[in-house]
């Protein structure tokens, strides 16, 4: 099988464009994507498109009523909060596959503000409030408090997670915020569900970011190798049965299958990673990711954010970007915009907050469900 | 419109003459249990070995959160349990009669299930229904 190449890869600022369309949103990330490695839509062979919010509305074939219907297939994909990431895989799997040696894959997503999950009943009596909560904080909550149980994991190394990951988006103008949140900020912000408080719950936000993933044959063919990454693993599991995941849904297991995979489709281990974006969708979710993708033994996350290992300039410095915390969460779009920035870092172009000398770096997704999509990405050489 | 209260949740059974329950299903093959009825097990992909069984009224608190923030018209704080039950099945609901407070809630925290009326919700039709709490065991 060939090997397969993200050529050009970018993502928009995230922000809130009400007046747009989603379609719209997606194709601004889809010509950055396009004009940073110099091709045309008609160059590409298939467009993979990643989008939540309107599953049915046929967004790729959409987008590409925007800037160019050349007939291609199009495959429009979701799958919660992994929607972005299996796009890419896909695009991926048809290169790998040699049924296309040029594709394009695009994630975008339009959100409201507000919680997310916990809707109200289609028959019956609506059950937020009365059988517990279904909303995102308090599920991600009870996901992290489960932490706290097994290793005495505190309030305060949660809220650490939000401070890093705030300072991080001031060195990174796509962010949706540039502020730096201290940690008294960060503990006394509203509480939403306990422990996140709302600086320690992803933003929501608009976005979009897309990929151009060729063949190594093609990737040469156009003389792109030069700044191309190389996709050296691309896993994507589902949850496998645990004891209370039909009552707590389980981001951990579904992330160590994941992980073990991919670690060993690369060939390489967790101390060779550079850098990590991993799924911060709320701070106690970026403790619980340290240990499922192997950066620490079990019941060291604490020890990582306390020591700062995690951060620029650290050890495994995760998520950079801002994370979702800070950087912003569209969901569908979350997937690429995290292989847009480890690309960034592994071309060297990522201005004031560059991991010096990036060679390997992971992705990390998990949508709620669950699924659960990791990429290992290498610089060309 | 129904003169006696409805189930919340389909696991929740109300007999004609009796107490409420909780209702699971057991896998006779692999020894898993699951809230509410179905027929293969998605542990070991068993088909028609499930029989229901009456899932125990006591539990140990697994874990929480405590919530705040919810939709409109919904009453906060409260606090969202996961409870392992006595026969290992794993439950979620409103975890009542505790401080909203992290110090007064340890995890492993024996607790009791209760019915009782769900919190006065209503459907279309006006049927009122009967939920299932939990609340910190008698002798704790």
């Amino acid at each position: 099988m060939t090997d397969a190449y993200i050529v050009g890869v970018d993502m928009i600022k995230f922000g809130r464009f009400p007046d747009k369309t989603v379609p719209q949103i997606g194709a601004q990330a889809a010509l950055l994507a396009l004009d940073d490695c110099g091709l045309t839509i008609q160059d590409m062979q298939a467009l993979y498109c990643g989008n939540l919010g309107q599953a049915s509305g046929m967004v790729g074939q959409r987008l590409l009523q925007e800037i160019g219907q050349t007939g291609m297939p199009v495959v429009n994909v979701a799958n919660a909060c992994a929607t972005g990431a299996t796009a890419f895989r896909e695009a991926w799997a048809s290169v790998k596959a040699g049924l296309y040696d040029c594709v394009l894959a695009v994630g975008v997503e339009q959100m409201g503000k507000g919680l997310l999950g916990g809707g109200g009943a289609k028959v019956g009596i609506p059950k937020e409030g009365l059988l517990g909560s279904g909303t995102m904080p308090a599920v991600f909550a009870e996901a992290g408090m489960e932490h706290a149980r097994k290793y005495g994991t505190t309030f305060e190394q949660f809220a650490k997670v939000s401070v890093k990951n705030h300072h991080h988006s001031t060195l990174n103008p796509k962010a949706m915020y540039q502020i730096e949140t201290p940690l008294p900020e960060v503990m006394n912000a509203e509480m939403i569900s306990y422990p996140n408080t709302k600086l320690m719950c992803s933003v929501n936000v608009d976005g979009s970011a897309a990929a151009v993933i060729c063949s190594e044959r093609k990737a040469k063919e156009l003389g792109l190798m030069s700044r191309a990454v190389k996709v050296r693993a691309s896993v994507l599991a589902s949850d496998p049965w645990q004891e209370r995941d039909l009552v707590m849904p389980d981001v951990n297991s579904c992330t160590r299958k994941a992980a073990k995979e991919a670690y060993e489709m690369a060939g390489l281990g967790p101390d060779d990673v550079n850098l990590v974006e991993l799924h911060d969708c709320f701070a106690t979710a970026e403790i619980l990711h340290y240990e499922n993708l192997g950066l620490c033994k079990d019941g060291e996350a604490g020890r990582l954010i306390d020591e700062g290992e995690v951060q620029l300039g650290g050890r495994i410095p995760v998520n950079v970007s801002g994370g979702l915390l800070s950087k912003g969460h569209p969901l569908g779009a979350t997937g690429i915009a995290n292989i847009y920035e480890v690309s960034t870092h592994l071309r060297g172009e990522a201005g004031s907050r560059q991991v010096e000398g990036a060679k390997i770096g992971l992705t990390h997704v998990i949508g709620l469900g669950s699924a659960c999509a990791i990429h290992v990405l290498e610089k060309a050489s | 419109m129904s003169d006696k209260p409805l189930p919340a949740v389909p696991y929740l059974k109300i007999p004609e003459d009796g107490e409420p329950y909780l209702e699971g299903y057991k896998c006779g093959h692999c020894g898993a249990t699951f809230l509410g009825e179905r027929h293969v097990c998605s542990k070991c992909g068993a088909r028609d070995q499930m029989s229901a069984v009456t899932l125990p009224n006591s539990g140990k608190l697994y874990s929480y959160s405590i919530v705040h923030r919810s939709f409109p018209g919904i009453a906060v704080p409260y606090v969202s349990a996961i409870v392992d039950l006595d026969d290992g099945t794993a439950i979620k609901g409103n975890l009542i009669n505790v401080d909203p407070d992290p110090a007064s809630i340890p995890f492993d925290m024996p607790v009791e299930v209760v019915f009782d009326d769900a919190l006065g919700r209503k459907d279309t039709d006006g049927n009122a229904y009967l939920s299932y709490f939990f609340q910190p065991a008698a002798s704790a």
